[in-house]
This record gives C-alpha cells, sequence and structure tokens, in this order.
C-alpha cells in the first residue's frame, strides 16, 4: 500500500478524469483500503455471503450509534464485523485473534520508527 | 510499575485499528484464506478502476441508444456487463430512469449497500446515519440540503439496496445536449445524479467545471 499511496495520489492530482469521490481518494487511510479487499476477497472465496456480510455489518453500524459519523467510524464498524464473521464462521477464534494482535503490539514497541513492522520482533 | 510508560518513545506504535487490521491479514495468509498480491490489486482496481465514470459511460450510452435503454430496462446486469462492468456487488442491478413525473432516489437503510462496479465506492454521506434515517421519511428535504429542488408535481420513489439488488438511477438528459458526442454526454453525468441526489449537469455547467470543452 504504501508505495502506490503517492503514486495514486500524483496520479489523481495530474487525472481529473480518474474515478474518485469529490472528497479525494476513496479510501481515507491505508488500513480502510485493506480491511475492505480483505472483505472482497473472502467473499469471492464464499467464506460468506454478501448477505450475511450485510446484516453483521449493519448490525455493527447500529451498535456504533448515531454518534458514530465518518470514514473512520465507518470502517471501525467495518472492521468488528470481519472479526466476528470470521470468528462465527471459525475461520479465527477469538483468543487466536487476541494473541496475534498482542504479538503485533509487541513487534510495533519494539521497532524503531521508519523500520518495517515485523512479526516476531520483541523488546 | 509506575515506569513503565505506555508510550514508548524509541518504538514504533500502531493504532488499535491498524494492529487489528494486521492481525487478521497475517492470520488469513497464513491460513491461506486471502493472498497479499491479489489484496494489492484489488485496492488499486478500486481506487482507480472502478468508479462513477463507468457508471456515467452507461448513462450516456442509454441517452443516446435506444435499443441500449431498451436492454438497460429489460436486464440492467446484462446492458452494464456487455460495456464491461462487471464484479463484486453489481451482480443484480437494477436501472431507475427520472422522468418528470419521477425522480428516482437510492439509499440503503441497513448498511451502505452500493453498485461498486458502476459507481465505485460509495461517499462518506452515503453512509452517514443522518442520510439513511432521512432518504426515506424525508426525501425532499434531503434533495434540499443537495441543492436540488423539483417541481411539486414530480413525485419522488426511493430505493432502498439490498445485499441482493443495487439500483443504478438514469438522470434525466439536459436540455441543450442534443448535440453532443456520447463521450460528451458521459462528462455530464455525475456520481451523484445515478445516485438521485443530484441532476445531470447542463452542457453549460459541465463547461464552467471545465468537464466539457
Amino acid at each position: 500500500m504504501t508505495a502506490s499511496d503517492t503514486t495514486v495520489g500524483a496520479a489523481l492530482a495530474a487525472l481529473p478524469d480518474l474515478p474518485r469521490d469529490a472528497d479525494g481518494p476513496v479510501f481515507a487511510e491505508p488500513w480502510h483500503a485493506q480491511a475492505f479487499a480483505m472483505t472482497v476477497s473472502l467473499n469471492a472465496r464464499g467464506v460468506f455471503t454478501w448477505t450475511e456480510w450485510a446484516e453483521t455489518l449493519g448490525a455493527e453500524i447500529a451498535a456504533a450509534g448515531e454518534a458514530a459519523t465518518g470514514e473512520d467510524a465507518y470502517y471501525t464498524a467495518w472492521l468488528a464485523a470481519l472479526e466476528r464473521l470470521l470468528a462465527g464462521k471459525g475461520v479465527i477464534a477469538e483468543p487466536e485473534r487476541a494473541e496475534r494482535e498482542a504479538a503485533w503490539d509487541r513487534a510495533a514497541r519494539a521497532t524503531p520508527h521508519g523500520e518495517p513492522i515485523e512479526l516476531g520482533r520483541e523488546a | 510499575m509506575a515506569h513503565d510508560h505506555h508510550h514508548d518513545h524509541e518504538g514504533s506504535e500502531l493504532s488499535e485499528t491498524a494492529l487489528r487490521v494486521r492481525t487478521l491479514e497475517s492470520l488469513l495468509v497464513e491460513k491461506g484464506y486471502v493472498d497479499p498480491d491479489a489484496l494489492d490489486a484489488l485496492i488499486d482496481r478500486y481506487e482507480n478502476k472502478v468508479g462513477p465514470r463507468n457508471g456515467a459511460q452507461v448513462v450516456a450510452r442509454a441517452w443516446s441508444d435506444p435499443d441500449y435503454l431498451k436492454a438497460l430496462r429489460e436486464d440492467a446486469t446484462a446492458a452494464i456487463a456487455a460495456l464491461g462492468f462487471t464484479g463484486r456487488q453489481g451482480e443484480h442491478m437494477v436501472a431507475v430512469e427520472n422522468t418528470p413525473q419521477t425522480h428516482n432516489m437510492v439509499v440503503c437503510t441497513l448498511c451502505s449497500c452500493y453498485p461498486w462496479p458502476v459507481l465505485g465506492l460509495p461517499p462518506v454521506w452515503y453512509k452517514s446515519p443522518p442520510y439513511r434515517a432521512r432518504a426515506v421519511i424525508d426525501p425532499r428535504g434531503v434533495l434540499a440540503d443537495f441543492g436540488v429542488t423539483l417541481p411539486e408535481t414530480t413525485e419522488i420513489t426511493v430505493w432502498d439496496s439490498t445485499a441482493e439488488i443495487r439500483y443504478l438511477v438514469i438522470p434525466m438528459r439536459p436540455e441543450g445536449s442534443r448535440d453532443l458526442s456520447e463521450e460528451q454526454l458521459a462528462a455530464l453525468v455525475t456520481r451523484d445524479s445515478m445516485i438521485g441526489t443530484g441532476l445531470a449537469l447542463s452542457p453549460a455547467e459541465a463547461r464552467a467545471k471545465g468537464l466539457l470543452q
């Protein structure tokens, strides 16, 4: 993602006819795009249907409440829906997910600024 | 430990959401559910290749080719696929035509269902609770917020997208566009006009925005 960010941005600026929202690129942050792409990929593999997806996402958005507006709130609900569906489908159980998240957090903190964060790196 | 501060100035820190995304992606890759290269290709596709310009081509063709309009009315999915626009979340398309009597507007009250192959990803407001709630209750008020005022005699029909059916609004062809080519016509078609929260631009408006020579 990071390498393409600048080229996409430059292309958007240089070519006004390229598809884009009035607000800018269709993804506000890289993780939005990653979460989106994983979901499309998993649906294409038949892990869940779009009906299941719409129901789960709808429930997460409703749970977040009326005050949760904007791109970030939307993709936060999207991410929660993805976690919930994957747990429900037995693809990633919650304990496994939590353990991996803690490992990424440790790796990030043990990585000096500017270096790529790699799993397994410990302080 | 009192000195074990949370923000380590030497190390990096990922936001909670970024951590959770990395978590899912690394596990899914390991388990063989997703391919990282395929993910990057998908992101590129939705950022660059899919978007409202696709839908604009469909509308411009419908305006200029009566046979295509007929095909679009009979089977929108097939007619749109005939222009090369296919993909996820566009499997069952329905085209709804605006007329002086009826204006069509699309919402997804449940979440954010949207016809990706023809419009790209939905804008922020489409996903917002106020739009999702008000579009059904007060469509005329919502249109006013978008700066659109319709004659009192025009009825507004609101279509609620679902996981199964996605709608594409065919806006009315603007006056003064008779002599334009299909490519020029496409320049008049805005994203919002295909959601129904806007109208197609007049040739003069499009020229003022630099969209038309």
